[in-house]
């Protein structure tokens, strides 16, 4: 079925003198350019991008397309994405003229509508948070990771404290320690327990009048929550540090608890994840930060805030908070997904958002009891809206492993969960099914589960079977980069 | 709810099998005095119709380039956008895709990147590319980074006064908890006199960072300049307009060893200022130093030619606190629209729109000069499709005058802090023209400012 001749490199379609896209001939008198442009900035040759027709490219693409697995056509049950439906209206309203079309720089009068969802989104993220104060910059939830912990420094270096570490568990999000190192922090890794949890002895060892921050996802990787949360909180807080929440799981808690009620100070919302902004094969994504008021004033700028009087003209405007970390991004946030983020907020209202909460993990535990004979799940009695099993016991029995029920899935028209994260169970499986699938799809997800790991072990080492192909090879990959179609 | 699936019965069903006996018992794990004790305090459900009433109402309340003609520039820009690129990218198969780390299930997104790495190659003259960063300022960052690695070099960077006020102040707000200085170079007249750069650099800089065409739409002397990088052992960092890129030498050609840009002239809408690309290329002896993720070409199993997320050790999700860079998501979807957008356009396109947005940009400076009080700010520096205007009654009332015949020009350069030269600045206003701009317009404009 392959269209093998349309999915070959675009730049083999290419054929010189052909056209995709053709412009009008200039309506002003034109000068030669070497008036306008010193010669020597003019570039020798014309730049060789490929030539090909507006029907090249459309097959082209499309026929790509088909090669993936996406929510609108399969089960994704990746742990810590929340790979949940999109839904269509959000991509119909952010494409809405007076949205999609606004510039940056346009002056405030004429971005009232824009600054008003704007502004609605930093008041439901703050009251879904439980912390007053949100800057919808950053781009991602590793750059709202990041963007905090500057925040965070600003606030100590404020008070004339100099504090250099930050402290998260094993089992947290490999941006963490990334973002921890870039803000300049030093970094301490934490053990888990026997639980799964944080273990508040390492802890209480760690923590000193040099900690900054202490970085945590609640509910875990594992799909816990935290129970001894607040007085985590207290701990870090009696060392005068601060404790932020990693918000890649907030899924499994809207409504019912808030990170600023169980002691966050800071969290990022992954709105990608959480809000179903679209994963886009990898981005854009949008990072929005939520932090307590004695933070605000450090925030990024510019911050949208209502002005009190009705008599001004303009009700928004945008400004920068009086002791700012300056700017982390240029102009104002990914715009695009906060408007999906709204939209969804604003369709699914309290009760809805709570409703997904409970959805969300009532799959995950549903999904955890009828597999638990096959897919043993170290950690816990009940998760949240996800749960991480081990086929480390499967392994040691017929050499199983993790990455062969991934690939194998596949065959069956299911996409992989996240494999070998977190670090903390060996061949680990990070099952998250999210709301958005129904009983049917779970019971045939685990029916399938129960047949490959009969399947003979030789055959699950080569699965997937049925895709386009199979197993590329890493190594080679990585030697040898090969990253463009022609290299130097 | 819209997108539930669980009848009342299948949940009771699901709840037997878990052994619990009700929704609110699964979260047991929280404890009672940390739950929430009432309602979220957020507005009330909207059905479909609902929404897209009050979405509408939103958007009607903000006047965009549907109602006004947009001559805004300052790195985002109104160009043309191809329907064909609207197209790809609602298709569900790409926009509802996860990043592409189980192979088998994303060639597709991974040809695409492989496909744009190698466009972004052709389009800068550099080597290697990854597959987006999240914009053009968060890149000058990534840069300045990658540069201290390479260079082994921490304490001292130098950028020049004529780069977007914004991205310097990204920079600052990146590195300056870093103990490493931050020397901007000033630029007086439109662009920067490489003697002063010169005078800058030192043995201890690990980069040099130049913009061209700059904040003001006017060229540096970016290959002199380049050269100045080399003679202190740093590493020039050249930020582009992708589309310049049509008409002008390629970084790639006089010797960057990064390049970065804002891409959202290549088939990305305003939208408002996000989400944009973050273009980022740089020489392949640096690649295992980039940030961001890179797609590479391999073979599978059975020895068929496949493409796979390569060199991931860089990356935070296997090297953690040792990562080249934080970052994890990217901007993929904006990334296949440029993709797309560049296949479109091509080798003649690419040319076309560069030569009219330039040859119309300099009949608009020529054709607003003419009026009394209103001149360009650096005479003589020759631009590309972007100028600064300067008008003896004041930036606001050029930008009021023209707001008022249906015009957006800007942005005004008081609107930012430039760290030398602000009093030159004060009376300047950008202005930007992209080849969707007619000569009638500008015409119409001219006669609007002269009344």
């Amino acid at each position: 079925m392959r269209n093998q001749l349309a999915t070959e490199l675009l730049f083999a379609l290419s054929q010189p003198g052909r056209r995709g896209a053709l412009f009008p001939d200039s309506d002003v008198p034109e000068k030669p350019l070497n008036e306008l442009i010193p010669q020597s900035a003019l570039a020798t040759n014309p730049t060789d991008l490929p030539e090909v027709t507006e029907p090249d490219v459309i097959r082209h693409f499309v026929n790509l397309s088909t090669l993936n697995m996406c929510v609108d056509t399969h089960f994704y049950p990746l742990g810590s994405c929340t790979m949940k439906y999109n839904p269509k209206r959000h991509e119909r309203l952010a494409g809405l003229p007076g949205i999609v079309d606004l510039h940056p720089y346009q002056n405030p009068s004429d971005l009232q509508g824009m600054l008003e969802l704007l502004y609605g989104m930093q008041e439901m993220l703050a009251e879904i948070s439980g912390l007053p104060a949100v800057s919808l910059q950053p781009a991602a939830g590793a750059q709202g990771e990041f963007t905090a912990l500057l925040t965070a420094k600003a606030y100590f270096e404020d008070r004339g404290e100099n504090r250099t570490k930050v402290l998260f568990p094993n089992s947290a999000h490999g941006t963490n320690p990334a973002s921890a190192a870039l803000a300049g922090f030093d970094c301490v890794q934490l053990e888990s327990s026997e639980e799964g949890l944080v273990d508040l002895d390492d802890l209480k060892t760690h923590l000193d009048d040099q900690t900054a921050v202490f970085m945590v996802t609640n509910p875990n990787t594992l799909g816990l929550f935290e129970k001894d949360i607040k007085q985590i909180a207290q701990m870090v807080h009696d060392a005068g540090g601060l404790v932020y929440i990693d918000g890649a799981n907030m899924n499994a808690i809207l409504g019912y608890t808030r990170p600023g009620d169980f002691g966050g100070d800071m969290m990022h919302f992954n709105v990608h994840k959480t809000f179903t902004g679209p994963h886009g094969a990898g981005g854009p994504g949008a990072g929005p930060i939520a932090v307590r008021d004695f933070l605000a004033d450090y925030l990024p700028g510019p911050v949208i805030k209502q002005t009190k009087t009705d008599s001004e003209e303009n009700q928004f405007v945008l400004e920068n908070p009086s002791k700012s970390i300056g700017r982390i991004r240029t102009f104002y946030g990914n715009i695009g997904i906060l408007v999906r983020g709204y939209c969804y907020l604003r369709t699914l209202g309290a009760e809805g958002l709570k409703a997904v909460s409970e959805n969300a993990v009532l799959n995950a535990n549903y999904l955890k009891v009828i597999l638990k004979d096959v897919l043993p799940v170290p950690n816990g009695d009940l998760c949240m809206h996800e749960f991480v099993a081990s086929a480390s016991k499967m392994k040691s029995k017929n050499g199983i492993t993790a990455m062969d029920i991934a690939k194998r899935l596949l065959d069956f028209g299911f996409h992989a969960p996240t494999v070998y994260f977190p670090l903390v169970v060996p061949e680990a499986i990070m099952v998250e099914p999210t709301e958005t699938e129904s009983k049917e799809t779970l019971d045939a997800f685990a029916e399938i589960i129960r047949q490959i790991v009969k399947e003979d072990p030789e055959f699950l080492h080569e699965a997937p079977h049925s895709t386009d192909i199979s197993r590329p090879d890493e190594v080679i990959a990585a030697r040898n980069p090969i990253l463009q179609c022609c290299e130097p | 709810m819209p997108y539930l699936f669980n009848t009342p019965e299948q949940q009771q069903e699901m709840l037997n099998v878990i052994g619990v006996d009700s929704l609110e018992a699964l979260f047991a794990t929280i404890p009672s005095e940390l739950r929430l004790k009432r309602k979220l305090n957020i507005p009330p459900a909207l059905t479909e119709m609902e929404l897209q009433s009050h979405i509408s109402n939103l958007a009607e309340k903000n006047i965009g380039p549907s109602s006004r003609v947009c001559m805004l520039g300052g790195g985002a820009y109104d160009h043309f956008i191809p329907a064909a690129v609207d197209e790809i990218a609602r298709r569900g198969e790409f926009y509802t895709a996860y990043t592409p780390y189980q192979a088998e299930a994303s060639q597709g997104s991974l040809q695409t990147f492989f496909e744009f790495q190698s466009l972004i190659c052709r389009l800068t003259g550099m080597d290697v590319s990854n597959a987006s960063l999240y914009e053009g300022g968060t890149c000058v960052s990534e840069a300045t980074f990658m540069a201290m690695r390479v260079t082994n070099r921490h304490n001292r960077i130098v950028l020049l006064e004529s780069m977007h006020p914004e991205y310097r102040q990204v920079v600052e707000s990146y590195l300056n908890h870093l103990n490493c200085e931050v020397i901007v170079v000033p630029c007086i007249n439109g662009c920067v006199a490489p003697a002063d750069v010169d005078k800058a650099m030192d043995d201890q800089t690990a980069c040099l960072v130049i913009q061209h065409p700059n904040f003001f739409g006017t060229l540096e002397e970016a290959e002199q300049l380049t050269e100045i990088a080399h003679k202190y052992g740093a590493l020039s960092v050249v930020s582009y307009d992708p589309i310049s890129l049509g008409l002008l030498n390629r970084p790639g050609d006089y010797g960057a060893d990064i390049a970065i840009a804002e891409g959202q002239s290549l088939g990305t809408p305003l939208q408002f200022g996000g989400p944009y690309l973050g273009l980022f290329s740089c020489s392949k002896k640096f690649v295992r130093r980039m940030p961001g993720r890179l797609i590479g070409q391999t073979v599978d199993r059975n020895g068929k030619s496949c493409f796979v997320l390569n060199l991931q050790a860089r990356e935070q999700h296997i090297r953690r606190d040792k990562a080249t860079s934080n970052i994890c998501s990217n901007q993929g979807l904006i990334a296949i629209r440029a993709t797309v957008y560049l296949s479109l356009l091509g080798k003649q396109g690419i040319r076309e729109v560069a030569e009219l947005s330039c040859q119309k940009a300099h009949y608009a400076a020529e054709q607003l000069c003419q009026i009394e009080g209103i001149s360009l700010l650096f005479k003589d520096r020759p631009f590309f499709k972007e100028f600064v205007l300067s008008c003896s009654e004041g930036p606001d009332y050029l930008l009021r005058k023209a707001r008022q015949a249906g015009f957006d020009l800007g942005p005004e350069l008081s609107r930012f802090d430039f760290q030398n030269s602000s009093e030159t600045y004060r009376t300047g206003v950008l202005v930007a023209i992209t080849e969707q701009r007619t000569r009638e317009e500008i015409d119409c404009l001219v006669k609007a400012l002269k009344a």
